[in-house]
């Protein structure tokens, strides 16, 4: 069997009963790299030489018994907006080309403990603003599944990482959907944690409220376990919370009873209808397992993105301060002064669509606009957050698309962000009301792309979606890309 | 479009962003700006009288910590990555005449 068609936990499995060692199953993440890394480019950095040294005493760990987890000695790749100690650190921004941590991100330091092997830092969406992964200062990403279309953003490079086999699993964030709807484009499986669940310590900040990390991996189980191990209550993040990380418990084959809800606002004007086909079987096949199915009204959907580009560009303003060439990265070469300094650096060193949100986000924080924006779109947030409340005392589970359309072809999103941005309208509410939700694979569209499915559940009822998700999953064989004619 | 930024609007919001737009980049801006105002108008249609912003999903306010030093000596570190640097410390142009 070819090991990159394993999943993460498979392989933790191999290593763990010596079929192949953590050394071996990194050599082959390489050289799948060298082989596709020039039509996917999903790595903004490969660690050749880390990885393979790290690999090496990884195994020794497990050979002496200290690591004993279900993912020692899997290779993993690093969304590029998470902080590595040592291993350069850009965000896909030209204003951080040169910024080599001297910390590591908690979410990765738990991985880390795990005994992961880190390969690299995946491309993305600068500083996670976009839909696309083709606002990276250093090239797009392309899609797996079709190198003519886009991977999604703005984790497209771990999702195409892991759907291309360039790593066994990823970690990506997830503002807006950042995670869910690459996950979709590329075929794989991704959750976006309870906001609170995985430490943002070390994540570089892009809407404070919103962001949250989490895994991209072949399949449920993975998710799951991965999930388990980067959770986790830490100090350093004062957003952080204390709750139960069970989440491989809900690994069983079993919705009988589960309440199940889709949105019809979810299913109308906008949605490619064979993404709907997919959709409403995906549902057929958990209610035929016997979850109980119904639609309903959730409400207020039209009024999550704007209020999300109110508050995201609002906190992304704050955020981003901090890049004016003191500290770290890059400085302006030519300037008068300090003020020019910092002027000149950000001017030059921020891209197009990250200075758009700066600006709209200094704006509507603005006296005598900061009432009529950003308050407006706080108080649109609590009505949403109520409108979920109330779906939820009815449902354990709201399915729906992850995204109305499967992946565009590179070069068409970026000339009209507004419509970009509503491609956003089934992911974003659940960032904006804190809650979890993930995305299944569910089929394939007529040209060949991938279909997602999202699963939504209440704050801290993760395990109700990897049930659903698992349950679903039984159904179905996974979904590789063949990739011929790129190797 | 309803929302008609000024140049003025612009220059305002450039110095409060520190951003240094170049002529084709302002008149881009005005018209993004526009037209993402234009778009988030629509909040408008909803009565959110007597609606508590808000600004966290959870009950979580301050979260306190006993004042004692966690962390130790840390200036090598910082200033690993900085442009510039003398003395152990940021390097930045002359600010004070």
């Amino acid at each position: 069997m070819d090991i990159l068609k394993c999943t993460a936990v498979e392989l933790g499995r191999k290593i763990k009963d010596k079929e192949l060692t953590a050394v071996e199953a990194t050599q082959a993440v390489l050289d799948r790299i060298d082989s596709v890394e020039n039509t996917v480019h999903a790595y903004v950095t490969v660690d050749r030489e880390g990885a393979l040294k790290k690999a090496a005493e990884i195994q020794k760990k497990i050979d002496d018994g200290e690591l004993t987890g279900p993912l020692a000695g899997v290779p993993v790749a690093i969304k590029d907006n998470m902080c590595t100690e040592g291993m350069l650190t850009t965000c896909s921004s030209k204003i951080l080309y040169n910024f080599v941590p001297t910390f590591t991100a908690e979410a990765v330091k738990n991985l880390e403990a795990a005994g992961a092997v880190i390969i690299g830092k995946t491309n993305m969406d600068e500083f996670a603003m976009g839909s696309t992964t083709e606002t990276s200062a250093y090239g797009v990403t392309r899609n797996p599944w079709n190198p003519e279309h886009v991977p999604g953003g703005s984790s497209g490079g771990s999702c195409a990482a892991v759907a291309a086999g360039e790593c066994f699993y990823a970690l990506g964030s997830d503002t807006g959907g950042s995670i869910r709807q690459p996950s979709s484009f590329c075929g794989v499986t991704g959750i976006k944690p309870t906001y609170g669940t995985v430490s943002r310590y070390g994540l570089i900040a892009y809407g404070s409220s919103l962001d949250q990390i989490g895994p991209v991996a072949k399949d449920v189980t993975d998710c799951a376990t991965i999930l388990e191990i980067i959770a986790s209550h830490d100090l350093k993040d004062s957003t952080s919370v204390e709750r139960e990380t069970n989440f491989t418990d809900a690994l069983v084959d079993d919705v009988k009873g589960m309440r199940i809800g889709i949105p019809r606002d979810y299913l109308g004007e906008g949605l490619d209808p064979e993404v709907k086909e997919a959709i409403l079987a995906a549902a057929k096949v958990l209610e035929a397992k016997g979850a109980v199915v119904e639609e309903f009204d959730l409400s207020l959907v039209e009024y999550a993105i704007p209020a999300y580009y109110v508050i995201a560009s609002a906190e992304a303003s704050s955020n981003l301060s901090r890049f004016d060439g003191v500290k770290y990265g890059y400085r302006s070469e030519e300037y008068e002064g300090l003020h020019n300094m910092y002027k000149k650096s950000r001017s030059e060193g921020f891209g197009p669509e990250v200075k758009r949100r700066i600006m709209l986000g200094s704006f509507v924080l603005s006296s005598g606009y900061y009432d009529a924006y950003y308050l407006k779109a706080l108080r649109t947030k609590a009505l949403i957050k109520k409108a979920f409340d109330d779906a939820f005392a009815k449902y354990d589970v709201i399915l729906g698309p992850a995204s109305p359309y499967t992946a565009p072809k590179l070069g068409e999103s970026l000339s009209d962000p507004i419509q970009m941005y509503l491609g956003d309208i089934y992911t974003i509410s659940v960032n904006l009301a804190g809650l979890p939700g993930m995305t299944v694979p569910c089929g394939m569209d007529s040209k060949g792309l991938p279909i997602g499915l999202q699963l939504i559940g209440d704050c801290f009822k993760e395990n109700n979606i990897i049930r659903a998700g698992y349950a679903f999953e039984q159904s179905r064989e996974m979904m590789m890309p063949d990739m011929k004619g790129v190797e | 479009m309803a929302n008609i930024i000024s140049d003025e609007t612009i220059e305002y919001v450039g110095i409060l962003a520190k951003l240094e737009l170049s002529a084709e980049e302002k008149e881009a801006a005005k018209s993004d700006m526009g037209r993402m105002l234009d778009y988030i108008d629509k909040l408008n249609e909803l009565d959110t009288s007597g609606v508590e912003p808000m600004s966290h999903v959870f009950p979580v306010h301050n979260v306190f910590r006993e004042d004692v030093v966690t962390n130790g000596d840390d200036r090598e570190n910082m200033l690993a990555n900085a442009p510039e640097e003398r003395d152990g410390q940021y390097q930045v142009p002359k600010t004070v005449e």
